[in-house]
């Protein structure tokens, strides 16, 4: 188990202070001059040495994603930082606890990252359900303001920086990159055709960079440990801590900071107090938040929890969301739900997934209650492989992935409920 | 997808919001967000400003507040935007009501996290007394919504309620907290399990035991 001392949000479950003194008697904002005096390209190196992999679910290294950026504005246009805090992906509970607990350690990494890509300002933007959340990430912006850490000459490094908050208002698909950037333009959050990438034109056609609040918030830690320290958490490849979120049927549902590649047998019985029932009662997680496909019990419980790992199961760690259901879960329900989520959160721009996200979660409400016929089970393979693939933005493959995985795990199931339902019929047509 | 229009353009709806301006302390807050955006990106705001016109409506009707089309048309004007361009934000985003709605506004998550942790009672619980999803209760008190996952899963299930969350519910909890709602009084917000601080499992943290009683320094273990 991760030992308490290498844990970077101590205080994740807001027992102390998240204010400006607390979170500096953590040890936020400690000389964070000497951070930015390393010089751009020596962060940026830094970065890339630790290992970094963003947060938000994708998994892009986040050191290489800055480098991204142009070193210097040929044609007058400022760069911006985006931090991605629209956290919505069903199973996903980490950035709230962040932003509540520690924006501190948001607000300063926004700086430091913000100045290594040569960044003006970073607009956090929040989703809107987060109300409470973004008055506690306002007050504390105030708070840096007023103490001189952002803004001009930010933390007496010279360089001039500003953090503004935008709140969301309930649209899932605003956590994609330019969904968010056209969102924060003031328009309806329906993404862009890449390329041209952020980097080269994101917010008001200027260099943006988008990274998560975990990814962000880690950074401060990062620079002063060393990446050499963060690399030592994790498998290659699948370096650091991350905060995992269980939720489902386990006996305590939590978030926890735990280093990467932790078995899921480990995480469950040492944070959440096992599996209800214990371990012969689980029947399948899903260990990334809802967009990647669940995996069945007996090829979970040893799995390590990391980007590769999860990945060889033909799921992935996604968010590191990790929805757990026993046996006593309508395994088709569940799923059919998430499809109904994706049908709700489509944003109607593309004809595959505007049709197809629909179109999917009625045929999964009748395999839920076995009013369909075997052959239906194959349409609807092939219907996610058309919608999968087919989008501007990744929506689409995320409402067809939890669909494949509970057809490639649970098709026996599928393929009883239609026969019980026929049988049942046949019998009242006697 | 989002399938949603904005209630009917009658004149009684002209009559009543019709004259719809902010007031002096939403004028403040809607000019303080519009300077958070550079220079000639002030439609940048139009989130910000939606979200404080529909509470001021709010206040003006002691509800959660709602978007007539008046009141978006003044949005619109106020940020030099053509109002159809408003109005697709409006109807984009959930959170925007486009119809009046209740007194509190009950949204229930039922996605599968809290689908899993017994969402279905809560919903029995809203039905019980008379909520319907969509509709304002007879009395004007309740709006019940199913809404998308909140964010809360290891809390699950929950609900929001206006601004605030009620986290580890159970039927009988959330009874008692709509309860106290209809009578004027404030519930305790957060997660509803006595002793339970926010999201750490149940019965005490599993790690950093030492943040329980005091604000550790953890750097000189370093």
């Amino acid at each position: 188990m991760l030992a308490d001392k290498d844990r970077i949000f101590t205080n994740l479950y807001g027992f102390q202070d998240w204010g400006l003194k607390g979170a500096q008697q953590r040890g936020d904002w400690d000389d964070t001059k000497s951070l930015i005096a390393r010089g751009h390209e020596n962060i940026i190196e830094e970065m890339k040495a630790s290992g970094l992999r963003g947060r938000g679910g994708a998994g892009f290294p986040t050191g290489l994603k800055w480098s991204f950026m142009p070193k210097e504005s040929k044609d007058g246009r400022p760069s911006f930082l985006v931090i991605n805090a629209d956290e919505s992906e069903p199973g996903s509970c980490k950035d709230r606890e962040i932003i509540r607990h520690d924006p501190h350690k948001l607000i300063e990494g926004a700086l430091v990252a913000g100045y290594a890509m040569r960044a003006r300002a970073a607009y956090i933007y929040i989703r809107g359900e987060y109300i409470r959340e973004a008055e506690t990430l306002q007050a504390a912006i105030d708070e840096a303001y007023d103490a001189g850490l952002i803004g001009k000459n930010a933390s007496k490094s010279g360089y001039d920086f500003d953090v503004f908050l935008h709140r969301g208002a309930g649209a899932y698909i605003c956590g994609e990159e330019t969904a968010m950037i056209e969102s924060l333009e003031g328009k309806k959050g329906q993404p862009r055709l890449k390329p041209p990438f952020p980097a080269g034109a994101g917010l008001y056609g200027c260099p943006t960079t988008v990274n998560n609040v975990e990814s962000i918030a880690v950074v401060p830690t990062i620079l002063r440990r060393g990446a050499s320290w963060f690399a030592s958490f994790g498998r290659e490849n699948n370096k650091g801590t991350k905060l995992f979120q269980i939720s489902g049927h386990v006996n305590k549902p939590c978030v926890v900071e735990e280093a990467l590649s932790i078995p899921f047998s480990e995480l469950i019985e040492k944070h959440c107090g096992g599996i209800v029932g214990g371990k012969d009662n689980l029947l399948a997680v899903i260990p990334g938040g809802s967009s990647v496909p669940l995996v069945p019990a007996e090829q979970i419980w040893d799995a390590p929890m990391d980007f590769d790992g999860l990945k060889d199961l033909g799921s992935g760690l996604g968010t590191a969301g990790v929805i757990v259901m026993d046996k006593s879960t309508d395994i088709v329900r569940a799923i059919s739900r998430l499809s109904y989520f994706y049908k709700h959160e489509s944003c109607g721009q593309c004809t595959p997934c505007r049709e197809g996200t629909g179109w999917m979660w009625r045929m999964m409400e009748r395999l839920r209650t076995g009013d369909a016929a075997i052959e239906e089970i194959d349409m609807l393979q092939q219907v996610t492989k058309q919608v999968e693939g087919h989008t501007i933005c990744a929506l689409g493959d995320a409402a067809a992935w939890p669909i494949q995985g509970l057809i490639r795990h649970f098709r026996p199931e599928l393929e009883r409920r239609i026969e019980e339902h026929n049988a049942k019929f046949a019998e009242a047509a006697e | 997808m989002a399938d949603r229009s904005p209630a009917p353009d009658t004149p009684e709806l002209r009559e009543r919001w019709g004259a719809f301006e902010f007031t002096e302390s939403y004028r403040e807050r809607a000019d303080k967000a519009i300077a958070r955006y550079p220079e000639g990106r002030q439609r940048s705001a139009v989130m910000p400003l939606l979200d404080l016109a529909q509470r001021q409506v709010g206040e003006e009707t002691n509800t959660q507040g709602w978007l007539p089309l008046p009141v978006i048309e003044y949005v619109a004007d106020y940020l030099d935007m053509p109002v159809i361009r408003v109005l697709e934000v409006a109807s984009f985003y959930f959170m925007y009501n486009l119809k009046p709605v209740g007194r509190y506004h009950v949204q229930v998550c039922g996605t599968t996290p809290c689908m899993l942790r017994g969402s279905d009672g809560l919903f029995e619980v809203c039905k019980k007394r008379g909520m319907s999803k969509g509709h304002v209760s007879e009395d004007g008190l309740w709006t019940l919504t199913e809404v998308e996952c909140m964010g809360n899963c290891a809390t699950a299930p929950m609900v929001q309620i206006n601004d605030d969350n009620y986290e580890d519910l159970t039927p009988e909890r959330l009874d008692e907290i709509l309860d106290e709602l209809a009578a004027g009084k404030q519930p305790k917000t957060g997660t509803q399990i006595p002793g339970k601080r926010t999201s750490e499992p149940e019965g005490g943290p599993t790690t950093l035991k030492e943040m329980v009683d005091a604000n550790h320094d953890y750097r000189k273990d370093w």
